[in-house]
């Protein structure tokens, strides 16, 4: 029970002077109950593989199994795999449209043809996850912040309860505070609903922080896959790869070239500072 | 999806027509235009067939993108043809079936509209639209049009507005296809149901793009006026537009051409 991309590749504009490879025969498998976070310069092709992951796009070539069946056997059927697999897009505050942020958060619910109380029910639920106060459900979306804004976007597609969530740069542009916030809302969902979930970022930050699994696109191509420690263990690659490691990793490595520390397998800033702690370094 | 609509249909090359200034093209396309209509005889139609063959065949656009532009006009050309066919009156019936009544002069006149038509697209589209980047062609019909200033027509600003307009199509087309992407993702459906159910499924579309058109639209207008913009006073051009001698060539031959047509009027092959 996965979901599972095979040899996939995406084209864009074949034929045409604007010819563009955004996909390169990716082959990679998203554990059930693991966050999976895809990391990858600006036109990698991370939002191209996030909207592969529920059928808005159709692979070029390859096939995408989930849960052991290819997703376009039936392309007429493609919608019930979108409640299967929830997508949030990158800034999905714009796609607010209802004149009440309940009822927005309702709209993905009643796509999927629920009754009013479970409508209802999820609504409540998917609110309380993103932490959306009571009192704010009858207001109009358009006067909240934006990260605010935000969070009623993700839990419209929250509200839909997918086995599978896909966020593309959930945390972006937003400030610190509104970034944990989001980022712990997924954290909630994923704890209560035991769903999977692909957190597409660029910060190495939130990826090293909240996943289980990275996986590292360069240019459309699967450079590295693998857990945190084995992904960020190869600093050399990966800055080949142009990306920013985590600044807490990047000081420690400074720190054992100087010899003030033994350890370069650092990734959150949390670990960092129990490390320290240790050695009596920092005082709290 | 919605991004293969491109408006203005621009396809980047480096052609002679890609390089003619754009004012010169634009010249050239209203003489191309007398050129089309006034062709009246079999000798200059082939003309027309010849002079507009050359004109793909120098602007380096692959044929099937040609054709393409064609293929809206599919309809319309057969309907044409079809009226020309049977309803034309004539002298010469060539076949007969009940009330039905071919003449030759009808067919002629059906593959004359045809060509007059095909023609007047493909010129139009490879002179222009596929040749000339929008920027470009708002610029050279400002410059074309800068006389009427002095009669107070504010050409500066209708160019501007038309060159906003221009740029900001692809971007509004890009954020409706991310919406609706957006909102597909939540399980909207835009494709069953009646009419009305389908009007209806656009809503969740059209709030928000109409939302973020405004955004757009106040983000700019702030942005110009900190760079102090106050319309076309005392602005210089960054790139000017320079017509060449090879230009003036192109115009006047396509001019010569133009005048060629009424001569070759005048010689009437004996079917």
């Amino acid at each position: 029970m996965s979901l599972k991309l095979e040899n996939v590749s995406v084209v864009y504009g074949e034929g045409t002077p604007f010819r563009k490879v955004a996909l390169d025969n990716i082959n990679i498998e998203f554990p059930k109950g693991k966050i999976t976070g895809i990391i990858g310069h600006t036109g990698s092709g991370k939002s191209t593989l996030a909207q592969l992951l529920n059928g808005l796009n159709r692979p070029t070539s390859g096939k995408i199994y989930l849960d052991g069946k290819d997703i376009w056997e039936k392309p007429k059927e493609i919608s019930k795999i979108r409640f299967k697999v929830g997508l949030a897009f990158q800034y999905p505050e714009y796609q607010l449209f209802e004149e009440t942020v309940g009822k927005d958060i309702s709209f993905g619910p009643k796509n999927m043809g629920l009754d009013e109380n479970e409508i209802a029910l999820r609504v409540a639920e998917a609110a309380k996850l993103c932490g959306i106060p009571e009192d704010s459900l009858s207001r109009s979306p358009f006067e909240l912040s934006g990260g605010q804004k935000r969070r009623v976007a993700i839990a419209g597609v929250m509200a839909m309860r997918p086995e599978y969530l896909v966020l593309d740069e959930p945390a972006a542009g937003l400030d610190p505070v509104g970034k944990t916030d989001i980022l712990g809302g997924i954290i909630n969902y994923k704890n209560e609903t035991e769903g999977t979930v692909v957190l597409i970022s660029h910060s190495m930050e939130d990826v090293a922080k909240y996943s289980d699994m990275i996986l590292v696109l360069k240019e459309g191509k699967v450079f590295s896959y693998g857990s945190v420690e084995e992904i960020f263990s190869d600093i050399e690659s990966l800055a080949n790869s142009s990306l920013d490691l985590p600044q807490i990793t990047r000081l420690f490595h400074e720190l054992k070239k100087r010899g003030l520390s033994q350890r370069d397998d650092v990734y959150t800033v949390k670990f960092g500072e129990k490390l320290l702690r240790e050695k009596g370094i920092a005082n709290a | 999806m919605l991004k293969d609509i491109t408006l203005g249909q621009f396809f980047p090359g480096d052609s002679i027509l890609h390089r003619t200034d754009a004012r010169i093209k634009i010249l050239m396309l209203v003489v191309y235009l007398v050129f089309v209509l006034c062709a009246k005889t079999a000798f200059a139609f082939g003309f027309v067939v010849i002079a507009t063959g050359l004109l793909v065949i120098i602007s380096e656009i692959p044929l099937k993108t040609v054709l393409k532009s064609l293929k809206p006009l599919l309809f319309v050309l057969l309907f044409t043809a079809v009226i020309n066919l049977f309803f034309a009156n004539g002298d010469n019936i060539l076949w007969q079936w009940k009330f039905i009544k071919i003449y030759r002069e009808g067919i002629e006149n059906a593959v004359k509209m045809v060509i007059r038509l095909t023609s007047l697209v493909t010129g139009t589209s490879v002179l222009l639209t596929y040749t000339t980047s929008p920027l470009d062609l708002t610029d050279g019909i400002e410059r074309l049009l800068m006389p009427l200033k002095k009669i107070g027509v504010p050409v500066h600003d209708f160019a501007m507005m038309m060159s906003i307009a221009l740029r900001f199509i692809p971007t509004l087309i890009e954020e409706t296809d991310k919406i609706i992407s957006a909102q597909k993702a939540r399980g909207a459906d835009f494709e069953s149901g009646n009419v009305f159910a389908r009007a209806k499924a656009l809503i969740p579309v059209l709030v928000p793009l109409f939302v973020s058109a405004y955004r757009r639209a106040f983000e700019l207008a702030e942005a110009m006026e900190c760079r102090c913009y106050r319309s076309g006073v005392g602005k210089t051009r960054m790139k000017v537009i320079k017509t060449r001698p090879a230009d003036y060539i192109f115009l006047g031959m396509s001019i010569i051409a133009c005048i060629g047509i009424f001569f070759l009027n005048q010689v009437v092959i004996p079917l």
